[in-house]
């Protein structure tokens, strides 16, 4: 017997008996295996099973069935909601952390909601992005304190006399976020390489090491070295384009990772070079990196070890960030990802997602300020992530001084995801976050980077005409900009971190 | 360290060239503060068949990493340093089998990291650091050690004859035929072997001390490989994910093997090393935290 639970289905799912041909395909569809056939080959759900990801719903041929919310009336306690009941229920049944996927999704303010963007009017002409050329490129890591040029005699051209540091060159300021493979199917990091190879921008291996498929698309990758360094040696750090040490992530900062031996198959065996079925456990810090001194430390060990290739340095936004941003920088970063705490996971402990670190918005703002007023923001490019929803995101980012956006969860949702918030699981119907070979083969890798070029295409389409509407023909010209923005709706003090005026004010 | 009263590596200081502007990535800054060339001063290189002997007194830590490749790049089987004085990362990424770098001083912290085959010798004391994230290879140190050696060492050896600090062996994995080793003749502090996945760490004990053989937190969240003590290891000093038992007869003639080739690089007397007890450490389970979560 099934033991008691208290917690409730949250969905039910609705099949029209009237329209279902019986053809089976929900059963198979489904990762999460909610569906099994009765006798008369109907299918009859598990409602408890059903994370609403829809891919019965996608597939069922005759648009026989639907998923809605259990209507199941609490009394009502804004208090002690029914989530909160839920949750207690759960732990009282299992004494465990409650773990969780994706971001946080719990109704806190949402900054770039309250951001409204600036337009030319009659003066100052805005530019037609269909008509004139748009500069999106986008040059991340250190920018020279100063250049010296030699002026060219007898019609020659001014040349560069200052050695630049490597520069990731991206043809849009959009790179897609540190996911590894193990938290993503093989297919995912295939789709995700092939599409910034196409869109000529950047993935992240994340901590899993880098599969030999990707090869050819490595001056588009970043590989990530984080504290269980899985993965990591001297080739794989000379693979990348750049290489990224992973302090903290936006939604669990400060906590460690836990992949479970059950997702340790052996493709992943293979490229985090562990073996099969145990458990790859993250320290939460790298026990290498005690203080800034450290990280340097690090971060000079990896360009030793890669003829100096730009060295990317992920941290999560918390309360100090400005300062830790600014040691991180002064420690030899040459870009610094700062990720909010919307960002997404494979897998936290719910009370972290939803309950630690601060909002990307804020952090970008802080973060730039505290550089310039220190005088090195010339000295790394800040990345942003955590909370990237749209292109409308990506250009509010940049004016409160972003160089670049980080996007994990969109790349995702091009490719099939659902927000169904399960990723932990390993069942993933999508084939998007699991191992299980018949749910991974579902996602076509480049049917998969069409989708992500296509999002990424319009995304920059729409960046430049929001530059096109501000007068300005470069994102370089957008680019702490932060009087292009006004705020509709923020407290004053959250307006002044912010370095934002409110809307009707005008320059 | 004082000589003549006054300390020797202001002495050095003053001698780097901090030069003109320097024409770099970092622009203006001392170069001091900023990793790059603060100077054109190369070490002097004697050739003597495939044996490369670069002096590093002096030598800009960059420099004389450049130096070490280069003339790895251009066939040098064995690459002697003197005069080292805490330059970092030796070795660092280097590659290959047959490789040998001998050091002849102090190196600075993060030598032989990331280092995959080459054998690295040190002569003298090493600092913190060594063999991070290791892939292959050999290093030996002939005195003592810092903190933070093998951290997340996927193979190869560490053999280091005296003592070494805190937080020794942290994350250690093994896979397939890499299997890594760490050999201390000394003592340890605490968290060593914290986080351990694979492989095999040693500590023998050697020597007269008022000193526990190791300190505290041992093995705390270790989820595989073993650790070997040449001696007693109280209960307070292990982290809850440890067990600790007597080693059997495969255990011993592993522990023959490795410390035996220790021995054998050390030259201590293999036979009276292994005569003394040794506790085994190994984790309760490769699944310390799998009943932690609710899903």
């Amino acid at each position: 017997m099934a033991e008691l639970t208290f917690v409730r289905p949250e969905f039910r799912v609705r099949i029209d008996r009237e329209t279902c041909i019986k053809c089976g395909r929900c059963v198979h569809q489904c990762g999460w295996s909610v569906y099994h056939l009765d006798d008369d080959g109907r299918p009859i759900p598990d409602h408890a099973k059903c994370a609403a990801c829809h891919r019965c719903v996608t597939f069922c041929p005759t648009d026989s069935i639907t998923i809605e919310k259990n209507p199941l009336a609490y009394k009502e306690s804004d208090s002690m909601s029914a989530a909160h009941r839920k949750a207690i229920w759960r732990q009282a049944e299992t004494g465990g952390v409650l773990l969780t996927g994706m971001g946080n999704d719990k109704p806190y303010l949402r900054i770039f909601d309250h951001l409204l963007l600036d337009a030319c009017q009659v003066t100052n002409p805005s530019i037609d992005p269909l008509r004139e050329p748009m500069e999106l490129r986008t040059f991340l890591g250190r920018k020279p304190d100063h250049i010296e040029v030699a002026m060219g005699r007898n019609g020659d051209g001014p040349t560069l006399l200052t050695e630049l540091d490597p520069q990731l060159t991206l043809e849009t300021p959009i790179m897609f976020g540190g996911m590894s493979f193990g938290s993503v199917s093989l297919n995912v990091h295939r789709a995700l390489a092939m599409a910034a190879k196409e869109s000529g921008t950047f993935m992240n291996t994340g901590e899993g090491g880098l599969h030999p498929d990707l090869e050819p698309y490595q001056d588009h990758i970043i590989v990530q070295c984080a504290s269980g360094r899985f993965g990591v040696h001297a080739d794989y750090l000379q693979a990348g384009a750049a290489v990224e040490i992973k302090i903290g992530q936006g939604a669990k900062p400060g906590i460690g990772g836990h992949l479970p031996g059950e997702k340790i198959d052996e493709q992943v065996s293979t490229t985090r070079m562990i073996p099969q079925g145990t458990d790859a456990l993250s320290p939460a810090p790298h026990h290498d990196i005690y203080s800034i001194e450290d990280l340097r430390q690090l971060i000079y060990a990896i360009k030793e070890a890669t003829h100096y290739k730009p060295v990317s340095v992920k941290i999560a936004a918390v309360h100090n960030v400005a300062a830790i941003a600014s040691g991180v920088v002064r420690a030899g970063a040459d870009i610094v990802y700062i990720d909010g705490f919307r960002g997404g996971t494979g897998a936290a402990p719910t009370v972290i997602r939803d309950n630690v670190g601060i909002p990307i918005e804020i952090a970008i703002a802080v973060v730039d300020q505290r550089l310039r007023d220190e005088g090195i923001r010339n000295r790394a490019s800040i990345v942003a992530a955590g909370g990237i929803r749209s292109s409308a995101d990506v250009a509010k980012a940049i004016a409160l001084g972003a160089d670049a956006c980080g996007i994990g969860t969109p790349a995702l949702v091009a490719l099939g995801c659902h927000v169904c918030q399960k990723c932990h699981t390993g069942s993933c119907s999508w084939g998007i976050t699991t191992q299980r070979p018949e749910l991974t083969r579902r996602l076509d890798p480049e049917w998969g980077a069409e989708r992500v070029s296509n999002l990424v295409r319009a995304w920059s389409h729409e960046v430049a005409e929001i530059l096109g509407a501000l007068g300005v023909n470069a994102i370089e010209s957008l680019r702490g900009s932060r009087e292009r923005l006004r705020s509709l709706g923020l407290d004053e003090s959250t307006a002044r971190i912010l370095g934002v005026k409110p809307a009707g004010v005008g320059h | 360290m004082v000589d003549g009263g006054r300390p020797v590596s202001s002495e050095i200081v003053r001698n780097v060239p901090t030069g003109p502007l320097r024409k770099g990535p970092t622009g203006i800054e001392p170069a001091r503060i900023v990793a790059g060339q603060p100077g054109g001063a190369q070490g002097q290189v004697v050739l003597d068949g495939d044996t490369a002997r670069i002096d590093a007194r002096h030598i800009y830590y960059k420099t004389l990493n450049e130096q070490i490749r280069e003339q790895i790049e251009a066939g040098a089987r064995t690459v002697i340093l003197d005069n080292v004085n805490g330059q970092r990362y030796i070795g660092a990424g280097l590659t290959g089998e047959g490789v040998t770098l001998v050091v002849n001083g102090v190196p600075g912290n993060d030598l032989a990291t990331f280092m995959d085959g080459p054998t690295v010798i040190v002569n003298d004391n090493a600092q913190d650091g060594i063999g991070n994230t290791m892939n292959s290879g050999l290093v030996v140190v002939n005195g003592d050690a810092g903190d933070v050696l093998g951290y997340g060492m996927r193979g190869g050896r560490l053999y280091v004859r005296g003592d070494v600090g805190y937080r020794v062996g942290i994350h250690m994995k093994a896979y397939q035929d890499r299997r890594p080793v760490i050999v201390a003749g000394g003592r340890a502090r605490d968290f060593f072997g914290e986080y351990m996945a694979g492989g095999e760490l040693i500590l023998l004990g050697l020597g007269e001390s008022e000193d526990a053989i190791v300190g505290s937190y041992v093995g705390t969240g270790m989820h595989g490989g073993v650790i070997f003590l040449r001696g007693a290891v109280e209960e307070h000093q292990l982290g809850k994910e440890v067990a600790v038992t007597t080693p059997d007869a495969a255990d011993t003639a592993r522990l023959g093997e490795f410390v035996g080739d220790f021995c054998r690089v050390m030259g201590f007397d293999a036979a009276k090393v292994l005569s003394a007890p040794f506790a085994k450490l190994f984790p309760f389970s490769s699944r310390p935290y799998g009943k932690l979560y609710a899903y």
